[in-house]
């Protein structure tokens, strides 16, 4: 069939969606909609998820460009409490340096970090209790730094060394920790979403209090596995809260190839009759309180929320990518809604709890606390120094027992092993 | 009891023994599944042991695997194999590496029950047999039982198994034995010694293969409804042929299969599933390996044809007694 056979009508055209700023060009974000801090209403939790849709639509916002923190959200927490926070977003920024740099040195084969999105995980952890079960993606590292967990341990896991907990068996940054909370990272995108609901589920089933939380990028969202989620969550009022990451990019995609040209992520949570917010996500405040009023949802058996953490992801995907070939140079400094580290630590400052001076010796201090969990976790070698597991470990743990098939091959891996002449493991 | 029954008993029984157990799926609860299998349970359990879920294979193998790392034992049911495709990136890089990629800190301790092969003028959505697929995944094991006794048995033993088990139901033999000829009345499970089930608890250790006919001319490997069609023709044909019902597919029973083969000399294999890297390719390169000076003949394969499973030529596609015949004819002329 040719076009001219066609009825006499004008030709469709396939829209293709395009970012605003390619390498080289200017960047003006004057176009993204930053309604101000303190105007968005805070609705009771047991409220109808058909009620959100001016929240899905704009931003929850609690630090004001002015050192203030304003409106109903504003979660109003202690001077202690945010100094807490204040120092574990550094302390991540501090670990993502670090763990960047030793990539790049061939220490490790992989890491990513979460520059600019420090807000979104710290800040709901500090919201949510210990043991709240997390089902993170990959750049929520935040979570278990808040949670406490070793700087060194997770370094030993980046490392693949001989103190790794997953035996060198994961990419590096895959963490898990089920005494923390945390589940076992996967490389498949959005797979942890209808996982997080089984948890939450299970725990409704068996009543128990604690609630569950995920987290995935935007781009993620496009995933077959998110729409089940949000079914099965709304089906049966899982305790449960979703979090979007919405940090404008997917490696090398804009937010237009998930749907946002169309409309927020938030708002895909009204469809399913889940209640949606649509926060700041460079606004530690905002986040923490989207955070907790969810969880408190959850809790009372309101069921689940979707929270879009609208951010900016500030740097590479990964250290195998380079945003310089897809986007412009000068999109994270132009970003409107700031850093959210030093939003926070303005806003310290402005009410008499911070000061400069703190905040650089805390900096100094921060730097020096990685780099001695850096030493130790070396101690336990480093990738580029080879193998740290013994050889046979490869066959561990693929079943609780080992059927004869793998006892075989990992015969047969070990008489590889002495036919090469060398040794592949310490043992 | 016929399958259908022997399946509701295996599942009332570990409802009965632990708590953790739940069983989830399409039209599974208030109604009992669209086979019957899950049928009463809902009653006696309560509906959050025994639920009805959304149409979504994702969902339904995802939320599963949450509510195993959360502690409980689920056995979510998928309709047909047919349809576990969309589910297949939560089984094969979630449920099946979850114990590997944590160290053990997570298991996914999930039975996936579901109806498979044909037989039943299901057409090609209703009838496959996709274990193949399955067997190939390193963390998942698959079993697939012929009889009321063994699908009672292997079921318990699968919702008690740590690991996650493909649990596939040959539909064909649900309510009777199946020889093979279509064109005869069908027959019920009363009349069968497979259909002589416990009330109770019991259960038949994964991996064990059963010899279902002793014999000394040749060694048969089959599984599900292919075990009794393979039995009615070397009966039908007097060959003194010694069949084995796998029954486990991973972790495979081979010791049983080489003792066999060195017996006898001789190996076929035989599935529903279509040819090309279909299970029986991994048989055939197993025996070849470890029975190479004992064969007598090159190792027989007869399987479903390499084409989706169609509607009205289904008992040209369907590996019944004439194709097994001229196998076994092949094989023995030596």
């Amino acid at each position: 069939m040719t076009a001219d056979a066609g009825p006499n009508l004008p030709p469709l055209s396939l829209h293709v969606p395009e970012p605003k700023f390619r390498p080289g060009d200017t960047v003006d974000f004057a176009a993204v909609d930053v309604p101000p801090a303190g105007m968005q209403p805070r609705p009771d939790t047991a409220a109808d998820p058909r009620d959100f849709h001016d929240l899905a639509y704009t931003l929850v916002r609690v630090l004001d460009g002015a050192g203030q923190a304003v409106g109903p959200w504003n979660p109003r927490l202690s001077p202690d409490t945010l100094r807490r926070m204040l120092r574990d977003m550094a302390l991540v920024r501090a670990f993502d340096e670090r763990m960047f740099r030793a990539q790049r040195q061939g220490k490790t084969s992989f890491y990513m970090k979460c520059t600019g999105e420090e807000a979104v995980a710290i800040a709901a952890a500090h919201a949510l209790s210990r043991d709240d079960m997390c089902f993170p993606s990959y750049r929520q590292q935040g979570l278990l730094i808040a949670r406490g967990y070793a700087l060194e341990r997770m370094m030993n896991q980046i490392y693949s060394n001989s103190a790794d907990e997953l035996h060198g068996k994961q990419l590096p940054i895959m963490y898990s920790s089920k005494d923390d909370g945390f589940f076992s990272i996967s490389g498949n995108l959005a797979t942890q979403y209808p996982q997080a609901v089984g948890w939450a589920m299970a725990s409704a089933a068996k009543g128990d209090t604690r609630i569950a939380a995920t987290w995935c990028g935007e781009g993620s969202t496009a995933e077959g596995d998110f729409h089940s989620a949000l079914t099965f969550a709304t089906v049966y009022k899982a305790p449960v809260i979703f979090n979007v990451v919405n940090n404008q990019w997917a490696i090398s995609s804009f937010s237009g190839f998930a749907g946002a040209e169309a409309t927020t992520f938030a708002a895909r949570a009204l469809g399913y009759g889940i209640a949606g917010l649509r926060v700041d996500g460079n606004d530690a405040l905002a986040v923490y309180a989207a955070t907790q009023w969810a969880a408190e949802r959850a809790r009372t058996n309101q069921g689940p929320t979707l929270i879009e953490h609208f951010t900016y992801r500030a740097e590479g995907h990964s250290t195998s990518d380079d945003p310089t070939q897809y986007r412009s140079a000068g999109e994270p400094t132009a970003w409107p809604l700031g850093d959210p580290i030093a939003r926070l630590k303005d806003y310290l400052v402005a009410i008499g709890e911070w000061d400069e001076d703190r905040h650089a010796a805390q900096d100094r201090e921060l730097a020096e606390q990685v780099k001695a969990a850096q030493k130790n976790a070396e101690k336990n070698g480093i990738l580029g120094h080879g193998l740290h597991q013994p050889l046979d470990t490869l066959f561990d743990g693929v079943f609780e027992d080992m059927p004869w098939h793998l006892k075989e091959q990992r015969q047969m891996m070990l008489d590889e092993e002495a036919a090469s002449g060398r040794p592949w493991a310490r043992k | 009891m016929n399958m259908i029954q022997a399946i509701n008993s295996a599942l009332d029984v570990m409802m009965d023994r632990d708590p953790d157990v739940l069983v989830m799926g399409e039209d599974v609860g208030y109604f009992g599944g669209v086979f019957r299998a899950t049928a009463g349970l809902q009653a006696k359990y309560g509906k959050t042991r025994v639920f009805d879920t959304p149409i979504t294979e994702i969902g339904i193998i995802g939320v599963a695997i949450g509510m195993g790392a959360y502690g409980m034992r689920p056995v979510p049911e998928i309709q047909f194999a047919d349809y576990i495709y969309p589910a297949l990136d939560q089984l094969v890089s979630e449920a099946a590496r979850l114990r590997y990629r944590s160290a053990g800190q997570f298991t996914a301790p999930l039975t996936v029950r579901s109806p498979f092969g044909g037989g039943i003028f299901g057409g090609q959505t209703h009838s496959q047999s996709p274990e193949g697929i399955f067997t190939h995944v390193s963390g998942i094991k698959t079993v697939i039982p012929s009889t009321p006794h063994d699908a009672k048995g292997l079921l318990i033993a699968s919702i008690e198994d740590n690991d996650p088990v493909i649990f596939f139901e040959p539909k064909r033999i649900y309510n009777g034995p199946f020889d093979g000829h279509w064109d005869r009345p069908s027959k019920n499970w009363s009349a069968h010694p497979g259909g002589e089930v416990p009330d109770g608890y019991y259960r038949i250790e994964l991996g064990k293969a059963a010899i279902v006919r002793p014999g000394e001319a040749v060694t048969i490997l089959a599984y599900g409804t292919m075990v009794h069609v393979v039995l009615a023709t070397v009966d039908e044909m007097g060959v003194d042929a010694e069949i084995i019902d796998l029954r486990t597919l991973v972790p495979l029973d081979i010791d049983t299969i080489e003792q066999s083969v060195r017996k006898t000399g001789r190996c076929m294999v035989v599935h529903e599933a279509t040819r090309t890297s279909g299970f029986g390719a991994e048989l055939v390169s197993l025996v070849q390996e470890r029975c190479f000076y004992a064969l007598e003949a090159p190792i027989e394969r007869v399987t479903g044809f390499d084409t989706p499973y169609p509607h009205s030529l289904e008992w040209a596609y369907f590996p019944g007694p004439v194709r097994i015949g001229q196998a076994l004819k092949k094989i023995l002329k030596d």
